[in-house]
């Protein structure tokens, strides 16, 4: 008779399960001490300039090197998460704030409310969001609060219909029907009932997008629109050190900034999804 | 063909299929599940053998690996299976396939989901015929008169077809049409119709019989419903906990079942013609074993009523007469058959008197939905409830049946104001409430409660069943205080046969049968008078089924409620209802009190759906049924005059001209219909 | 199927309608002003001469009058005048767009034909070391910063390794072939040039790959999930049950189904590339519409942003209405 595996333990199961969720998080609080902590962290001030070194490579006084104007590369990249994490944070929270509560009203309300609120998403997802933001940070003028504006218009829609149909999937649920038989009011159906069982899927969608926000903004910065230089941010410091292929790391080590903390949100938003919905789970 | 099948002994006939000591296991996180542990039978040419039990009690696993069609985590851990004398488990994988399609042909349970959705039927249906080495054009060709003898009207037209232009009774027929395709040895059918209405069951049961006469195909038929089998099946094989525990001639096990758990499993069933004196079903308490840890003595002893002090040691199967084996120590001992064990006797209670007050009376009920389909399409108008007249008197239960789409549910949620009825009107008590605003009902909801059909979806899954049963108490203000609250939750657990041990929990930690009993508690919650109960059995298990029936039956005795019970399944209705109303695509077409219907049933609707219903009395039953066939008609656009003259075999000129409206024919036995009774 | 046809055709022209609407919108009532941006200090201190300007850029009349100015000039095919390169912005995307249609295409293609069998390969093979290494590739690809990316590859590639050419087109001193398509990879071949060829494609391999990095990413998951849950159905079963081997399985049953959200994906993926082709064409000095639509946006050319805008806009929806149809061709339920 074959041998047969002995089954494995809880713990071990949660650790193959949990294990990237564990680094994920631990990347993004360690990024949120960093930012928080910046002023401390930081062994020079973000936009100090200093001719004399410029563009030194990594080591010595300058872990990570300098730039053209002689700024400390590490100090920069501390500084650079505040903005990345809290663009990225108010980005999805507010944009999902704005479309969950859009998606909910539609779903909830139905007719002509509907209509309106869905084809409006229709619309502002026809166009493609880095292009449209684009154009309206160009309108609204150079900034981060402006920035922010302009993505949040571009952000909302996929909210709502996320909503939307979350709402709309569990109204068709017979335990509604029972809520309504019991008499509550549509209030009390909508915050005890329909909406602690639609957050899930939100919560997941929320994680997930903050590293995705985070990438659209460095990209727009990049391009010049997300902060007013001299602002330290990672992707205008990408920019900034797009030509120097010699001095690699003005570019390079930013945008490992960027790459670990996108990681660790998805790492984390997986993890999310894995917890909420046990039927994505791998045996 | 070989139309001497039925003279032959058994003996003589050559073996197909023969399974033995098969175990199939699944290697999951938790454990070892061991699904199929033991199992051992043997089919022979041309036979029909019925494999039945409840959910999870190995059939399909038994029938998965015939096929070697497991999938991780589950795997064949020892055992032989031999198809024509040839080791299946050692079969080189060409071999295999030969097989697969080849001789063995499979059918599985949902037709909506076993044809490829996006390929034309010409394609798969001809396909099961190329790989096995028929040229295309033959297939082509033999796919076409394939489709005509599975009795599917225009089979050229069918061929071109997507499965999605199929009812699933249509889809049944073309998957039965694939796996005949290559005329089989074997033909394994994994519950073909229990996702089917049970008029289109009828149909499809007379099909598996046709096929088994007509190409000599041997047939293993697996199905929870012991009706079903002893519709077709010469044999049964009654499994539990991955355990064969009773086998034999159909007709002997069902008339003298020796173990007691098909002796449980027969006894859980009302028939259509059982005494229902008491109207209480017999059940065995708990649930089948955990497939993690098994039990090391007799798997069932735990439930059974005649358990012994020997049913510590695991039975074997044990010889219990010619044909015949069973899995129990009992029925070694001689051959006298299980009787009833001694009930706690209940003072019947008499039949509840109808005090002739009306709690519901509903006239000219309407309900329309509209569907819209895209901007530009015009909307579709589903007529689901189209002019119901119905009064339902204090401390009855009325039943209401009919095939799926009949509007049993609309109308059910209609009465209860979930949907704003179209027109007509709906006297609760003597108060209106067909156009009454939201709020203005609010205040009603309390007398009127309801028990839903999908235990999984009805309860809210993020709150605990403490949180579940105290938030009505709290909103209607029915408790005053926290203790008052506690205690009153603890006395509905109680009331619905859970202990207060439930009451921290979540619903996912309950099987379907408790959670429906939560459910009930729920409805219980606030003292309602009438409780509309949607088919609250049907995605039960039957000894569960018979569980939730004595609850019912005992709740209504005790707290004096009226029920509007729908079901599909006409012996439970018959069994639990005083009054039953047939519904037909919307419409009434026969309202009676239960016996009268089952013994006089007027309209020939009725009379075709109590003909379709399997029951116990074993094969033959079904020749002289009924034998009605087409597919129900469509509420979007329904037939003229009467609705069902389209499938009616005493239909006239006038039923397509102008619809029949209920008359009363018997004492309260109303039928729509213009030559009620004259079949 | 024609009902079908008319009713997504009659959407997709309200948006577009729609669509103009809202650039029009956004350029005409937003707080910045257009006129002081483009105008230097001290051209904007001269009151004659902003309301000059204004007047001759039709800024002073109503807004609806300069929507239907706006709509008007649109149908005649004028799109405005970009403000930094002083022509119409019709030319301009004429002369830029084969260079981002090239780059974009050849991503697409590289996106197909590595997402699509990798993410069938994952799903297949589960759990297996060829499912961690789609996982890992797809994770990196939606997870690094385009334009970083692009540089880390410059600077490896170019920069230190001296494999790959440097930014741009072609070698700065090589001559473009004669001008029919604007895509340099046919336009050679036309002429019959293998030199050029073979430059043109060599300056092509770094830029699709790092334009198409996220879309693969973005495939390869949708793959692999769709033919999982393809993959457990029952026709799938029942494609086994007729004696079907495991690879016929796969490509009759699995795949017809798994791929048709693929499809849709695909459409949505190829307007992202074009999308994306602003940060890549950036980096790599790619004389296309994204690095156009970059130094548009810098210079804060503001005709020339919405008219690449409102362009990109209806090549979505096009785009969107040609994955509608495929995937009502590919799916027979959604047809009706």
């Amino acid at each position: 008779m074959a041998t047969l595996p002995l089954p494995a333990s809880r713990w071990r199961r949660w650790r193959h399960q949990y294990a990237l969720a564990a680094l994920g998080g631990a990347i993004v609080l360690g990024w949120m001490i960093v930012a928080i902590a910046a002023q401390v962290l930081a062994p020079y001030a973000p936009s100090a300039v200093d001719l004399t070194t410029r563009l030194l490579p990594p080591g010595g006084l300058h872990l990570l090197g300098t730039d053209e104007l002689g700024r400390d590369v590490l100090s920069r990249m501390i500084f650079g998460a505040r903005i990345s994490l809290v663009t990225g944070v108010v980005v999805v929270t507010v944009g999902a704030a704005i479309g969950t509560i859009l998606g909910g009203i539609a779903a909830y309300a139905g007719g002509l409310i509907e209509e309106a609120i869905m084809r409006l998403t229709d619309l502002v997802l026809c166009f493609p969001p880095i292009i449209l933001a684009l154009a309206i940070g160009a309108a609204l003028g150079i900034g981060t609060t402006n920035t922010i504006i302009a993505m949040l218009v571009v952000w909302w829609p996929k909210f709502a219909r996320l909503a939307r149909s979350l709402v709309l999937q569990q109204r068709s649920l017979e335990y509604v029907d029972a809520a309504l038989v019991a008499g509550y009011g549509p209030a009390r159906i909508l915050v005890r009932h329909i909406i602690p069982n639609s957050i899930g899927p939100l919560v997941v969608l929320v994680t997930l997008d903050v590293g995705n926000a985070i990438i659209i903004f460095a990209g727009l910065s990049f391009l010049g629109l997300g902060v007013v230089p001299p602002t330290a941010e990672w992707g205008s410091m990408i920019s900034e050190g797009r030509e120097l292929v010699a001095q690699w790391w003005v570019a390079s080590f930013p945008g490992v900034a960027i790459l670990s903390i996108v990681l660790g949100f998805n790492f984390l938003g997986d993890g999310v999804r894995d917890w909420l919905d046990p039927r994505s789970r791998r045996y | 063909m070989n139309a001497d099948i039925g003279s032959v002994t058994p003996d003589e006939r050559q073996v197909v299929l023969e399974v033995e000591d098969l175990r199939t296991w699944f290697f999951t996180d938790q454990g070892i599940a061991r699904a199929v542990d033991g199992v051992s039978f043997s089919v022979h040419a041309g036979e029909t053998v019925g494999i039945v039990g409840e959910s999870g009690c190995g059939k399909s696993v038994t029938a998965l690996s015939v096929m070697r069609l497991l999938e991780a985590p589950a795997r064949i851990v020892s055992g032989t299976i031999r198809f024509r004398g040839r080791d299946v488990c050692a079969m080189r994988r060409a071999d295999l396939r030969a097989m697969r399609g080849g001789d063995v042909a499979m059918v599985f349970q949902d037709p909506m989901t076993s044809l490829n959705p996006v390929l034309r039927i010409a394609r798969q249906l001809s396909e099961a015929m190329t790989i096995h080495g028929v040229s295309g054009l033959e297939a082509a060709r033999r796919g076409v008169a394939l489709l005509g003898s599975m009795g599917i009207a225009a089979p050229e037209r069918a061929m071109t077809s997507y499965p999605h232009q199929f009812s699933g009774g249509m889809r049944q027929r073309v998957v039965l049409a694939m796996g005949m395709s290559n005329e089989p040895a074997l033909l394994l059918a994994d519950e073909p119709t229990t996702a089917l209405d049970v008029t289109i069951q009828a149909q499809i049961l007379d099909l598996l019989r046709d096929l088994n006469r007509d190409f000599g195909t041997a047939i293993v038929l697996i199905s929870h419903d012991l009706g079903v089998i002893a519709t077709i099946c010469a044999r049964v094989i009654v499994m539990y906990a991955g355990e064969v525990v009773e086998q034999g001639p159909t007709v002997e096990v069902l008339a003298n079942p020796r173990h007691p758990y098909t002796w449980a499993l027969l006894n859980a069933r009302p028939g259509l013609d059982t005494d229902r004196g008491d109207r209480r079903l017999i059940t065995v308490e708990g649930m089948p074993p955990d497939p993690l840890s098994q039990p090391s003595g007799c798997r069932f002893a735990p439930r059974c009523p005649f358990r012994q002090p020997v049913c510590d040691e695991h039975p074997p199967l044990l010889d219990t007469g010619p044909d015949r084996l069973a899995r129990c120590w009992l029925a070694r001992e001689s051959d006298r058959p299980l009787l009833h064990p001694p009930r706690a006797s209940r003072q019947t209670a008499p039949e509840a008197v109808p005090a002739a007050t009306a709690i519901m009376e509903v006239t000219g009920l309407v309900k329309y939905f509209r569907l819209r389909r895209g901007l530009l399409a015009r909307p579709h108008v589903v007529r689901a409830v189209d002019g119901v007249d119905l009064t339902i008197e204090r401390g009855e239960v009325m039943g209401v049946v009919g095939e799926s789409g009949c509007g049993k549910s609309t109308f059910a949620r209609t009465l209860l104001r979930l949907y704003k009825p179209d027109a007509g009107s709906i006297r609760f008590d003597g108060q209106e409430i067909a156009a009454a605003s939201a709020a203005a009902i609010r205040p009603l909801r309390r007398r009127l409660q309801m028990v839903f059909q999908n235990p999984y979806a009805s309860l809210n899954p993020r709150m605990t069943v403490d949180a579940i049963l105290a938030e009505p108490l709290r909103y209607h203000g029915l408790t005053n205080s926290a203790d008052d609250t506690r205690r009153r939750v603890d006395e509905l657990l109680g009331l619905v046969g859970l202990g207060s041990s439930a009451r921290g929990r979540y619903p996912h930690e309950f099987s379907g049968g408790q959670r429906q009993r939560i459910s009930i508690a729920r409805a219980l919650a606030v003292q309602p008078d009438f409780i509309v109960a949607d088919e609250p059995i049907s995605a039960l298990d039957v000894n569960i089924q018979a569980q939730i029936v004595n609850l019912m039956i005992d709740l209504r005795e005790r707290l004096g409620l009226t029920y509007l019970f729908i079901a599909h399944d006409l012996a439970v209705v018959r069994h639990i209802c005083d009054r039953i109303m047939v519904l037909h695509l919307g419409q009434v077409a026969e309202i009676a009190p239960a016996d009268d219907l089952f013994t006089t049933p007027l309209h020939p609707y009725t009379r075709y759906l109590i003909s379709a219903q399997p029951s116990l009395h074993g094969i033959g039953s079904g020749t002289n049924r009924q034998k009605l066939s087409g597919e129900p008609a469509n509420a979007i656009d329904p037939p003229s005059g009467c609705r069902f003259h389209t499938r009616c075999p005493i239909a006239r000129k006038i039923c397509a001209e102008s619809a029949p409206s209920p008359r009363m024919l018997r004492l309260r036995h109303e039928v729509a219909c213009h030559f009620a009774g004259e079949f | 199927m024609l009902r079908f046809l008319i009713a997504r055709v009659s959407v997709m022209l309200v948006l577009a309608l729609l669509a103009t609407l809202v650039v029009f919108l956004i350029t005409n009532t937003v707080p910045g002003d257009p006129v002081l941006a483009q105008l230097g200090d001290q051209a904007a201190s001269d009151p004659v001469f902003v309301a000059e300007w204004r007047h001759q850029y039709g800024l002073d009349r109503p807004l609806w009058n300069r929507y239907v100015i706006f709509l008007n000039d649109l149908r005649q095919g004028d799109l405005g005048r970009s403000i930094r390169s002083h022509r119409p912005v019709l030319d301009d995307v004429e002369e830029y767009a084969p260079a981002t249609l090239e780059l974009a295409t050849i991503s697409f293609v590289l996106t197909l034909v590595v997402g699509i069998p990798l993410g069938i390969l994952a799903a297949v093979k589960r759990d297996s070391w060829v499912d961690h290494l789609a996982r890992g590739i797809s994770l990196l690809g939606v997870s690094s910063p385009t334009f970083w990316l692009a540089f880390i590859l410059l600077a490896v590639f170019y920069g230190y390794l001296q494999i790959a050419p440097g930014p741009g087109r072609l070698d700065p001193i090589a001559l473009p072939p004669p001008t029919v398509t604007g895509a340099y990879l046919i336009d050679s071949v036309l002429a019959g040039d293998w030199e050029s060829f073979h430059d043109a494609a060599a300056h092509m391999v770094l830029p699709s790959i790092v334009l198409a990095a996220a879309t693969i990413g973005l495939i390869t998951r949708t793959t692999r999930a769709s033919v999982l849950e393809s993959i457990g159905q029952d026709y799938v079963r029942m494609g086994r049950a007729k004696g079907l081997r495991e690879s016929l399985v796969i490509l009759r049953h699995v795949l017809p189904n798994a791929l048709v959200p693929v499809v849709t994906l695909g459409g949505l993926a190829y307007a992202n590339l074009l999308s994306g082709a602003v940060l890549t064409e950036t980096v790599f000095s790619w004389p296309g519409l994204g690095r156009y639509t970059f130094l548009s946006a810098a210079a804060l050319d503001f005709p020339a942003i919405m008219a690449i805008t409102l362009l990109v806009a209806v090549t979505y929806l096009v785009i969107n209405l040609l994955t509608d149809i495929s995937y009502a061709i590919l799916d027979p339920r959604v047809r009706q």
